[in-house]
């Protein structure tokens, strides 16, 4: 338990000198809107268009392909951590949960999932 | 245990009995010492981020041949200064269609991601912050709150670069984190634990020598997650105009920019820690926490000394390619280079001292050269599909 | 009341005040921004609960993947930043009504178990549970098969997603 108090102190303290220094910012600084301070910048020239863009699939793929790998590289941990006492067979193991991971990866690959982009 | 030995446990011990004497139970006591530590850690780190600017602004300046500032104070040491004053000082726009919560929530996240990592950095053999034994994907964790802070600026500045910037950087830093974690597990195998402290303990041999490409590619994976060139395609200045954080002035782009800089020396930091022996030196960490502290942070300062050598040598990266360098060389061969530790770990796991560490060494030198090779021979494949093959070549081997 | 058990107390209200504002608030990506702070609250109860490996691979797996994937979908769905529209529709009395049962039954069936009213023994001290985990992953006797039937899951998951977004015009 201890060892997370200082975690959380330290997110404490790491949320109070951001604020601080914005505030800081926000009491020192002049306070003069007016709209076109406030409009969007687009190089200088009047916004056009909503400020939407299409979204590219691509982003939600490549998302996806991190989220298998990371957990993949969280169940890795506990593996590697035991690694040193275990012999080979865990090795072994360890080598057949990454192949077949590898495998889906060159899957991907071939679909032509990784292209951008 | 006098001052010089163990320095925190004296000062804590001495704050903790003034308060228990003003009337404290024991645990308040406990818990505000602890606070009062943190404090101070974090307004240090907060003192070597300014000098971070300076540092960063000097060599910068170096490298491209000129001065760097030199008017404000002695070599341009008050100039960091000038920039906070005038950072302070600066009128706080919020563009008018912006979702005002998560657009002033970003930075402050994004800075407190930074911050948090410092919780489980050992900066002394006596002076670990905490002894978290998962202090390895703590990493990684942080990492994943300055993700999103990122992706909620560049949602919530209601600016089309800005959105784009901010998909594009998330996109980059998610990726690489993939090959970061395979080669996180390296030292973890090496030390047979995930606590950082441990992980130090465990390095009598430096674990650079026995994995190279390791360090090498945890380096590359660092360089992407920071965002800092070659793959700051999300703030490239002449193409994005500063990507994520356009909207942003005042202080709450100096949280960003400040933020970025303490993390690049924060990742030297692990650079340090996971490959370099962290604070250790031939045993001279033991004379006293403060050398041992002094020997992390020359460490560190190297560590983003190679970091900011590789962003003011190479130019950048375009983001397609930056994610098929990821996808198709880098994680592959991440995989590859943690499957060649695990085996030849398990194999020479009764060798000598002397021939595990040649053993380790040249296995990474193997993997990473025909890593390089099957690049080549693609690339060659590549060029000769676009170009037609290489008649000079064709003719020379007749 | 014990200093951990406020802690826990407070820490529960946040993560429930989180997940009530995950379904009533309007504008998508806060939902998304709530879901994240929810997900944090769980991890926070896992730190708590000395489980210091599920509460880091928490915030790795479910804020660092799972909620950024959440949000590119809700991007990816969205037209503008300020689509919202109303979050209830006329059938919310239903889903309340099966919501409290459900409660009802969980608590009517946990209250009969003896773990219920007595705090947890203390875990041995020096008990490495990362060690241990990694040791029943791969230890025949345990859970080694699950393991290895993980990744084909995940490889499953990863082949799912490729073949639903693929697009052969894309060449």
């Amino acid at each position: 338990m201890n060892e997370w108090l200082y975690v959380a102190l330290f997110i404490i303290v790491g949320l109070i000198i951001p604020i601080g220094a914005i505030a800081a910012g926000f009491i020192f600084g002049p306070k003069k809107p007016n709209p076109i301070k406030e409009s969007t910048y687009e190089c200088g020239i009047e916004p056009v268009g909503e400020a939407w863009i299409q979204f590219k699939a691509q982003y939600y793929i490549f998302a996806l392909v991190f989220l298998v790998f990371d957990v993949e590289a969280v169940f890795l941990f506990p593996w590697a951590v035991k690694l040193g006492q275990l012999g080979l067979y865990a090795v072994i193991e360890g080598i057949i949960f990454v192949a077949i991971l590898v495998v889906g990866l060159v899957y991907t690959w071939r679909k032509g999932m990784l292209e951008w982009a | 245990m006098s001052f010089w030995n163990d320095p925190l446990r004296v000062a804590a011990d001495w704050l903790q009995g003034i308060f228990v004497g003003w009337g404290m139970n024991e645990t308040g006591a406990h818990v505000l010492v602890v606070f009062l530590g943190v404090l101070l850690l974090i307004t240090l780190l907060m003192v070597l981020d300014i000098f971070l600017v300076w540092i960063e602004r000097k060599v910068v300046a170096r490298f491209q041949d000129r001065l760097g500032p030199n008017r404000l104070g002695p070599f341009g040491l008050i100039q960091p200064f000038a920039d906070i004053i005038k950072l302070i000082i600066k009128e706080d726009t919020t563009p008018g269609d912006a979702d005002k919560v998560v657009y002033n929530l970003a930075p402050i996240l994004s800075m407190m991601s930074v911050l948090i990592l410092w919780a489980v950095v050992p900066l002394a053999p006596v002076m670990l912050g905490t002894d978290l034994n998962v202090g390895v994907l703590f990493l990684i964790a942080a990492g994943a709150i300055g993700t999103l802070s990122i992706i909620m600026a560049g949602w919530a500045s209601n600016n089309k670069f800005a959105m784009i910037g901010g998909f594009r950087q998330v996109a980059v830093m998610v990726s690489f984190e993939v090959p970061m974690l395979t080669m996180l597990l390296i030292p973890t195998i090496f030390a047979q634990s995930m606590n950082m402290n441990a992980i130090i303990d465990a390095q009598n041999v430096w674990y650079v020598w026995i994995s190279p490409l390791g360090a090498l590619i945890f380096l590359i994976a660092a360089i992407a997650e920071l965002g800092r060139a070659p793959f700051d395609l999300a703030e490239g200045e002449s193409e994005l105009v500063s990507g994520f954080n356009i909207e942003y002035s005042g202080m709450k782009f100096g949280m960003f920019y400040a933020g970025e800089l303490l993390h690049a020396f924060t990742f030297g930091g692990f650079w340090a820690i996971l490959f370099f022996g962290g604070y250790r030196f031939f045993g001279l960490e033991q004379v006293s926490p403060f050398l041992a502290i002094l020997i992390l942070i020359i460490k560190a300062m190297l560590g983003y000394w190679v970091i900011m050598w590789v962003k003011y040598t190479m130019m950048r990266i375009r983001i397609d390619q930056m994610l098929s360098f990821n996808w198709k060389f880098l994680t592959p061969l991440s995989f590859a280079l943690l499957l060649v530790t695990a085996l030849m770990n398990a194999l020479l796991a009764s060798a000598p001292t002397w021939l595990y560490i040649l053993g380790m060494f040249l296995a990474n030198v193997v993997t990473g050269w025909i890593a390089l090779e099957i690049a080549r021979s693609a690339t060659r494949q590549e060029r000769e599909r676009i170009e037609g093959p290489n008649k000079k070549v064709a003719e020379a081997s007749h | 009341m014990t200093g951990a058990q406020i802690i826990f107390l407070m820490v529960a209200a946040f993560t429930l005040l989180s997940a009530v504002m995950v379904v009533t608030t309007r504008n998508l990506v806060h939902a998304a921004l709530w879901l994240v702070s929810t997900l944090f609250g769980v991890a926070v109860v896992y730190a708590l609960l000395n489980a210091n490996f599920i509460a880091v691979v928490q915030v790795v797996v479910y804020i660092g993947a799972i909620a950024i994937l959440f949000i590119f979908a809700v991007m990816l769905t969205r037209k503008d930043m300020r689509d919202s529209g109303p979050q209830i529709n006329k059938n919310w009395w239903a889903g309340a009504l099966v919501a409290m049962l459900t409660f009802a039954g969980l608590a009517f069936l946990l209250s009969g178990w003896s773990g219920f009213s007595k705090t947890a023994a203390e875990l041995p001290a020096g008990f490495d549970s990362i060690s241990l985990l990694g040791e029943s992953l791969v230890s025949p006797e345990a859970y080694v098969l699950p393991f290895e039937v993980a990744s084909v899951l995940l490889l499953a998951a990863l082949v799912g997603a490729v073949y639903v977004a693929f697009n052969p015009s894309k060449k």
